[in-house]
């Protein structure tokens, strides 16, 4: 009787365990839709605004205007007006498609890239493997902005350093996350048999492996495309990437940082854009790395 | 234990010659005569010879590199063009604040995510949750310079409490210089060890011990607390090691933006002074740094984490 009583409850108790993994699934699931949908509603805004910038701003982006100095946010400046009397609403519309424009240079031509290398490191394996995981290794450990400045060092301040800069260094995350998939993947049956059919390594990576690495790199280049924006907007900050007048939203937050005090609007609210679009990026990686099952993030 | 840590230290080997490499390449791939760029308007023929005989420039090719990796070694890192002073001692001078921001950055960082993560963990899904979550996205995609100067807008100008940059004289005053440098990096970190501490408590609450703890009738907060938060602090180390590098390029951007005379700050200006053989020497340092700090990780991990130890042992 006891053990019936006992056999029971914990039937029910089975029951309501799964009832909360369901219900714990569903919120996840939901919270991913929301996420999703507002993070491509914001990247989709700003990038609509950024490339028809030559339509909607009402200035001209480098119009100097010394009569028009520092004035605050109103009905005829959105965003008020720098040091220079420009327009902060025309220059942040022109700035956000330098941005993106950019960054999405930055992020995928070194994506393809690494995955090519990673790609063929995990197939061959032997020696190839061993000096690519060497090198990956070396240029993961060391900080990044620090190579990408060496690179402006050598090339003198300006985007040619940037894009070279980021070119050379940031292959080889996606090299990593690569060539350990095809570690993987490379055991499996359908490569065994497309290998056994005599397929070249050519077309056994170009055609079979390449299709099911390009999601996991997909995902994570959500998360670089957040720091590759962040690097751009720093450097150009510091003076060493997109130099003035053209506008970029990191270097439009310089031009107000000595006038912080009387014009908080110049450095505030091109800072604002830069994190509102970062984090809409973030939110649609998140979501495509919760749908799946990885991680999302540049480490751990 | 010296055996597994001398291991690490071998594996480094590779980032150290990576670095060496990068470094000795600095100066020598500047297009057109690196010396003449370097000099500018200084460049008699004097001063070129001078710079080229400090930085051993004048060697074959050969010869240059075998004395680049000795001079590296003995720590002569040669002569600041700007300067004029050995590159040595003004690095020197500007590690000590650079270390002291990346440790008070960390500790800030801890103070904030350990409490959140451990929130997050338990209220699962829950409002709490989706409000860290989604706080560290947005604090994810914020930039580091205009986070720093947005707290000098808001607690040096509009509050008047802490100071808005610099480096104080004194514990008690390096403390309150740095306090805003260091929250500015540890804001951005605290997501990363959050997301980290949340997955890693969700998995120690989950586990078979915690549900014994729970049914052996000990409170809640205790189970949490001290039984499974203690399993799950354990990757926090090497998410700090990992890191080390992000941490870095942070201090690159918020000493500039606060300036705090470490060696992000250097490294900046001297880009833009075009002083090579700084840049050249810093390049080493940062790269001694993280290696540094991935051994002590290494270590921190056999010292916290008995399995680690054990797996040494039977390696």
């Amino acid at each position: 009787m006891r053990t019936l009583a006992w056999a029971g409850r914990r039937a029910v108790g089975l029951r309501g365990e799964a009832a909360d993994l369901l219900r714990q699934a569903q919120t996840e699931r939901r919270w991913s839709n929301v996420t999703l949908g507002v993070g491509i509603a914001i990247v989709g805004a700003l990038a609509v605004a950024g490339f028809f910038a030559s339509v909607i701003a009402p200035a001209d982006p480098n119009a100097v205007d010394l009569t028009q100095r520092l004035l605050s946010p109103s009905g005829k400046h959105w965003m008020g007006t720098d040091p220079f009397g420009r327009d902060i609403f025309t220059r942040t519309l022109y700035a956000i498609r330098l941005d993106l424009i950019v960054v999405l240079i930055i992020t995928y031509v070194p994506m393809v890239f690494g995955m090519i290398v990673g790609a063929l490191a995990g197939y061959f394996r032997g020696w190839v493997d061993a000096v690519t995981i060497r090198v990956i290794d070396a240029f993961i450990a060391f900080p990044f902005i620090v190579l990408v400045i060496a690179v402006v060092a050598i090339l003198g301040p300006g985007l040619q350093g940037v894009y070279i800069g980021v070119l050379a260094v940031g292959w080889t995350l996606y090299a990593r996350l690569t060539r350990g998939d095809m570690l993987v993947l490379r055991e499996q049956q359908f490569i065994l048999a497309a290998r056994t059919l005599g397929y070249s390594p050519r077309r056994v990576i170009l055609r079979h492996a390449i299709p099911n690495l390009i999601r996991s790199n997909l995902v994570f280049s959500m998360a670089d495309i957040v720091l590759n924006l962040l690097l751009l907007a720093g450097l150009s900050y510091l003076g060493l990437g997109v130099q003035a007048p053209t506008a970029e939203l990191g270097a439009m937050v310089a031009d107000g940082q000595s006038f912080l005090l009387q014009a908080w609007w110049v450095t505030t609210l091109p800072g604002v854009v830069i994190v509102v679009l970062g984090a809409g990026f973030s939110m649609i990686g998140d979501s495509l790395a919760d749908r799946l099952g990885q991680k999302f993030g540049v480490v751990g | 234990m010296w055996g597994f840590l001398g291991r690490r230290v071998l594996h480094s080997i590779w980032v150290l010659a990576a670095i060496i490499i990068v470094s000795f390449l600095v100066i020598r791939l500047i297009p057109g005569d690196p010396v003449v760029q370097m000099l500018g308007l200084q460049a008699t023929p004097e001063n070129i010879a001078a710079v080229n005989e400090d930085l051993g420039l004048d060697l074959p090719m050969g010869q240059q590199i075998t004395s680049f990796v000795q001079r590296a070694f003995q720590g002569d890192l040669g002569t600041s063009i700007i300067k004029r002073a050995p590159v040595n001692d003004i690095v020197f001078d500007r590690l000590l604040p650079s270390v002291y921001l990346l440790l008070y950055a960390t500790v800030l960082a801890l103070i904030i995510s350990v409490p959140l993560g451990a929130l997050s963990a338990i209220y699962r899904n829950r409002v709490p949750d989706q409000i860290v979550r989604l706080t560290s996205m947005v604090s994810f995609a914020m930039p580091q310079f205009w986070l720093g100067l947005m707290l000098i807008l808001l607690f040096a100008i509009q509050l008047d409490v802490l100071p808005s940059g610099g480096y104080g004289e004194g514990f008690g005053g390096i403390l309150l210089h740095l306090t805003l440098p260091a929250l500015t990096i540890g804001l951005y970190l605290a997501p990363q060890l959050m997301r980290t501490l949340r997955s890693s408590l969700i998995e120690a609450i989950d586990s078979d011990y915690v549900e014994a703890a729970r049914s052996r009738g000990y409170r809640e907060s205790r189970v949490v607390g001290k039984l499974a938060m203690r399993n799950a602090l354990v990757p926090l180390i090497s998410v700090l090691s990992i890191n080390i590098g992000f941490l870095i390029s942070g201090t690159v951007i918020v000493e500039v933006v606060f300036q705090v005379p470490g060696l992000g700050a250097l490294l900046v200006q001297s880009v833009l002074n075009r002083d090579y053989p700084v840049i050249q020497g810093l390049i080493l340092v940062f790269g001694a740094m993280v290696i540094l700090v991935n051994i002590l990780a290494d270590a921190a991990y056999a010292v916290v984490d008995p399995r680690v130890r054990a797996g040494m042992a039977a390696e």
